[in-house]
């Protein structure tokens, strides 16, 4: 006897909705154990992590500030992986993204104020997205490994932003960091912590939707990403989407590094690789690439960061926990995933073997 | 201090760091030639870490200390191998999942598992034994080449491992499967290689190497342990495979490149030497290196129809009855 994967004639939908609870029954459970291995109890823990999150309103502020770049970079990523563009350089075009805002916010001071903001978010948008179209280019004129080199310019972003806030662009005071933008281009408070920048995230999801779904060049980008033969056949340019798909996604992940920085850090200082890009491909992954979706599942992660912040006041556990969970939620989901579109069946070890005769 | 001293200090600091950087780049190579991905090298490096730091600390033997670093670096490959070889998830993905999960686990741990006496931290901690550097007479005391006689142990099984790791890949018939496997694994299957098996082998086996190379760190490099010691380093491990061209016998290149060019950083740093390019622009060299190596192979090959170095079925999941 042994176990034989069978693929499905069609996606199960069962399996659709299955996979993810099973998924997240089968973190929690694995959760437990390290947690009770460490002897901390589970369900505290887990209750703590919640009332983290959403125990008050400043929590649920707290929240929803760290929701928005996670939100913007599983948006990001969300594009590429569409066309099977396996970008991992959501972290570095975020970084250049900050960069760009912080450039406009420090130099461009001869710009009518009430342009600034506007300027500067523009300029986040094109650093990301020349951050994404280089290796978007890279892939489509020679096809050069796309996750290898956006890997290496997530460093490259990271050294040229820490050359910047130490050394280039340093305030006077201080050791690091640069001079906070002028106050009249923040983004402003709406409720509490909570900013004006999460209008612009939904707005874009909205946008997104509607261009990945109902747009000729939606169709495009699945066509490429399904089977790139066959949309070649039918006339679409692969080089061309590519290139502008891989700009789009690196410019949303550099936005959402201006957003933030415009309105929560004012400035480029250290912390500002502090992994959300990475955080963004495991929300495109969870939410099948659908940018509504996509809002509750970072809006998930940002709790559980958030909320594991708290443990480490209420209960002293390490605020690590977070990824732990992370990692954990995501395994399952990736090994449950084949059964979706894959059966598995007990066959006798004698039949199988004449079926590879 | 002279010229002949620096070099001869910059060349044994470089030897330290780019220890623990070659045994992960080494287990990477033979990974992705097997066709497999893995993203995971930094947090399996980190797990390594802790896993040796804590068992030498409570067992006060090394042995034990690289034997669990080698073990829990296999275990952590092993997940990515059942996840992305027998259920064939993308690789990119689980390798990143492993990545967190190691380093959330290992930070985590490290503030649960140590000593009662030092509330259950393991950070700050003193080990029993560690990995000395071992002095070779008269050889050790030659300007600059001496520094490459005066490591520890782990550094010296390097002259070693590296060149049998180069003959085992291109002179044995193991070798031979493994490249197959990772070419083209439709041909090797038929060849009556078994395909999977293999890949579950050396995604294991570079699991184990990057154990080791976590634990050279916490063990000998260090030696202590701390959260996320390993700053990145499964990262660059990833980048020298490309810049070593996927070859065995180029990777000590690549992180004596890299060791040596990171050691400098310090050693500027040090002696306060004012200098024309920012220490910034030197930390992001190789990466841009391995940038410009991976786009120059890549255009190269393609012009003169070439194959590339890199294995043409990096990435992809096999299974025989689907194509």
């Amino acid at each position: 006897m042994r176990l034989v994967l069978e693929k499905r004639n069609e996606k199960s939908k069962k399996m659709q909705i299955l996979v993810p609870i099973f998924s997240l029954i089968i973190s929690a459970l694995l959760g437990a154990i390290v947690l009770l291995l460490t002897n901390a109890n589970p369900i505290k823990t887990y209750a703590t992590i919640i009332h983290g999150a959403f125990g008050s309103p400043t929590k649920i502020q707290y929240t929803l500030v760290k929701m928005l770049p996670l939100l913007m970079c599983g948006l990001s990523v969300g594009i590429a992986f569409r066309l099977k563009f396996w970008n991992i350089g959501a972290e570095g075009q975020y970084v250049m993204g900050v960069i760009g805002i912080t450039w406009v916010m420090q130099f461009w001071t001869w710009l009518p104020p009430i342009l600034v903001l506007p300027i500067a978010l523009i300029m986040s948008f094109a650093f990301g997205g020349l951050w994404g179209g280089i290796p978007g280019a890279l892939k489509a004129h020679w096809k050069v490994d796309e996750t290898l080199v956006t890997l290496m310019m997530n460093y490259i972003a990271i050294g040229i932003a820490e050359y910047l806030y130490i050394n280039a662009w340093k305030a006077p005071k201080g050791n690091m960091g640069t001079v906070k933008y002028p106050e009249y281009a923040w983004i402003g408070k709406m409720w509490g912590k909570v900013h004006y920048g999460i209008f612009i995230a939904l707005i874009l999801v909205a946008v997104l939707y509607f261009l990945l779904y109902k747009t000729r060049w939606g169709f495009e980008l699945n066509m490429i990403g399904k089977n790139s033969e066959a949309a070649r056949c039918q006339g679409v340019s692969i080089k061309r989407n590519i290139i502008l798909a891989m700009i789009l996604s690196g410019g949303i992940a550099g936005l959402g590094g201006g957003i933030n920085s415009a309105a929560v850090t004012h400035c480029l200082t250290k912390g500002v690789d502090s992994g959300y890009g990475f955080t963004g491909i495991l929300i495109a992954w969870m939410s099948n690439l659908n940018p509504i979706l996509s809002i509750f599942i970072s809006l998930f992660l940002a709790a559980l960061q958030t909320g594991s912040d708290a443990l480490q006041i209420t209960m002293k556990l390490p605020s690590s926990m977070s990824e732990v969970l992370q990692g954990l939620i995501l395994l399952p989901l990736l090994a449950g995933n084949i059964f979706i579109d894959h059966r598995l069946r007990i066959v006798e070890k004698k039949s199988t073997e004449a079926l590879e005769e | 201090m002279n010229g002949i001293e620096f070099f001869t200090r910059l060349l044994a600091a470089t030897l330290a760091m780019g220890t623990s950087l070659t045994y992960a780049t080494l287990g990477e190579v033979f990974t992705e030639k097997s066709g497999v991905l893995n993203l995971g090298v930094e947090g399996t490096m980190l797990m390594g870490a802790l896993a040796g730091f804590t068992a030498t600390y409570f067992s006060g033997s090394l042995f034990l200390g690289m034997l669990m670093a080698i073990l829990i670096g296999a275990f952590f490959s092993l997940i990515h191998a059942f996840i992305t070889i027998s259920l064939r998830a993308n690789q990119v993905v689980s390798g990143l999942a492993i990545t967190m999960f190691g380093t959330g686990l290992a930070n985590f741990l490290g503030k649960k598992i140590g000593p009662s006496s030092n509330g259950f931290n393991l950070i700050g901690l003193n080990l029993p034994v560690k990995f000395n550097n071992i002095k070779i007479p008269f050889i050790s005391d030659i300007p600059i080449i001496g520094a490459f006689f005066d490591v520890s142990l782990l550094t010296y099984a390097l002259y070693f491992i590296l060149p049998i790791a180069w003959y085992y890949m291109y002179k044995t018939k193991f070798g031979l499967s493994l490249r197959a496997v990772g070419e083209a694994p439709r041909t090797a299957a038929a060849m009556g290689l078994n395909v999977n098996k293999n890949r579950y082998l050396y995604t294991m086996l570079g699991g184990a190497l990057s154990g080791i190379g976590g634990a050279a760190l916490s063990l000998c490099f260090t030696p202590s342990w701390n959260d996320g010691m390993t700053g990145g380093m499964g990262w660059i491990a990833i980048a020298l495979v490309i810049f070593s061209a996927w070859n065995p016998g180029k990777v000590a290149i690549g992180t004596l490149v890299f060791g040596g060019i990171t050691s400098l950083q310090f050693a500027i740093q040090a002696a306060g030497i004012k200098m024309i390019i920012p220490v910034q622009f030197l930390a992001i060299a190789p990466y841009f290196i391995t940038l410009i190596t991976l786009v120059f192979m890549t255009v190269r090959a393609q012009k003169t129809n070439g194959r590339f170095a890199s294995p043409s079925a990096l990435g992809t999941s096999f299974a025989i009855d689907e194509k």
